[in-house]
């Protein structure tokens, strides 16, 4: 089963990546208020259900794919 | 090397680079630096740990974050169970926060710039081992360079460790954007610490500061006092 898994910054955590790639964009004359810079992991999981696979990718979050000191995260099945 | 010193293992890790330089300055501190390949999983008979600074595991995911699982880590992590002496130094450091040995966690500089120079350091805590030559309020010029060492807690968290007394330095001039200047933090028995600055690069009157010494010093002193049980069992034989 493939899993998508979201990663970012929290709210009001600083984000300097997301500060110069919303400067830049302002340069090249794009109404951008905000940027905000984040991760992308696509994984195929061996899972009996959509259930059990949502369990697994959940721990593999919480174990390292994210550092909840900073990081929020969002797990999408397909 | 000296061979009386107390033993101190600097473990190395596919991509670290400080190694040889923390062996060195143990070596000249009077210690016995041991080194320890991340693949052990059982340290040597030792005082004390270092874990160096470089780029373990090329600081894939987050700096630190694959580093953890290391075979060497899980023994680190039980000789700080059991109050050994364990200092992280910049990725070290890195190590640590991610494996939960130490609060917080380190970020890319507000600067989004590598740095690479001298900085002071306020010395906040002179009672860790590590900052036992230091008195509370004395300034160090010790070495930053790293590209991730903008180290982060919540307010709450950072509220508690300072309540605990576990911050023990913070920058004069913050470089990185560091919450509360954060320069080094220990955990809440004192026997583990990590810092952003390199002090076995300011170890020796040839590189421009000797006050990195004074950490490395204190680490070896408490090495000393708590080793060797093996050594002194022998003796006794």
């Amino acid at each position: 089963m493939k899993a998508t898994v979201l990663v970012r910054p929290k709210p009001g955590i600083l984000d300097p990546q997301g500060e110069a790639v919303e400067s830049s964009l302002r340069q090249l004359g794009f109404a951008v208020a905000d940027a905000r810079i984040g991760r992308v992991v696509d994984l195929e999981v061996e899972a009996s259900d959509a259930a059990a696979a949502r369990a697994e990718v959940e721990r593999m979050c919480q174990q390292l794919l994210a550092n909840p000191l900073i990081e929020s995260y969002e797990i999408e099945l397909q | 090397m000296s061979a009386s010193g107390p033993r101190i293992a600097v473990v190395t890790f596919p991509g670290s680079n400080d190694d040889r330089d923390a062996l060195h300055a143990l070596d000249q501190l009077g210690a016995s630096g041991v080194p320890v390949w991340h693949a052990e999983e059982r340290l040597p008979d030792v005082a004390g740990v270092v874990l160096p600074g470089g780029f373990a595991y090329g600081d894939y995911l987050r700096c630190g974050a694959i580093a953890r699982f290391s075979p060497a880590m899980h023994a680190v992590a039980e000789f700080a169970a059991a109050g050994g002496l364990v200092l992280g130094i910049c990725n070290g450091f890195q190590v640590l926060c991610e494996a939960g040995l130490l609060p917080g966690t380190l970020r890319p500089n507000e600067s989004l710039s590598f740095l690479c120079r001298d900085v002071v350091l306020r010395v906040e805590g002179a009672d860790t081992p590590f900052t036992s030559r230091c008195t509370p309020g004395q300034r160090l010029t010790i070495p930053i360079k790293h590209g991730e060492g903008c180290w982060f807690a919540d307010a709450e968290l950072l509220a508690e460790l300072e309540a605990k007394r576990q911050i023990v330095l913070r920058y004069e001039q913050n470089p990185n954007g560091s919450i509360g200047d954060v320069a080094a933090v220990c955990n809440e028995h004192g026997n583990v610490m990590g810092l952003m600055p390199h002090p076995e690069h300011a170890a020796d009157p040839l590189l421009g500061s000797t006050d990195g010494a004074l950490i490395l010093e204190g680490l070896v002193e408490a090495a000393r006092a708590a080793s060797p049980p093996l050594a002194t069992a022998a003796a006794q034989v």
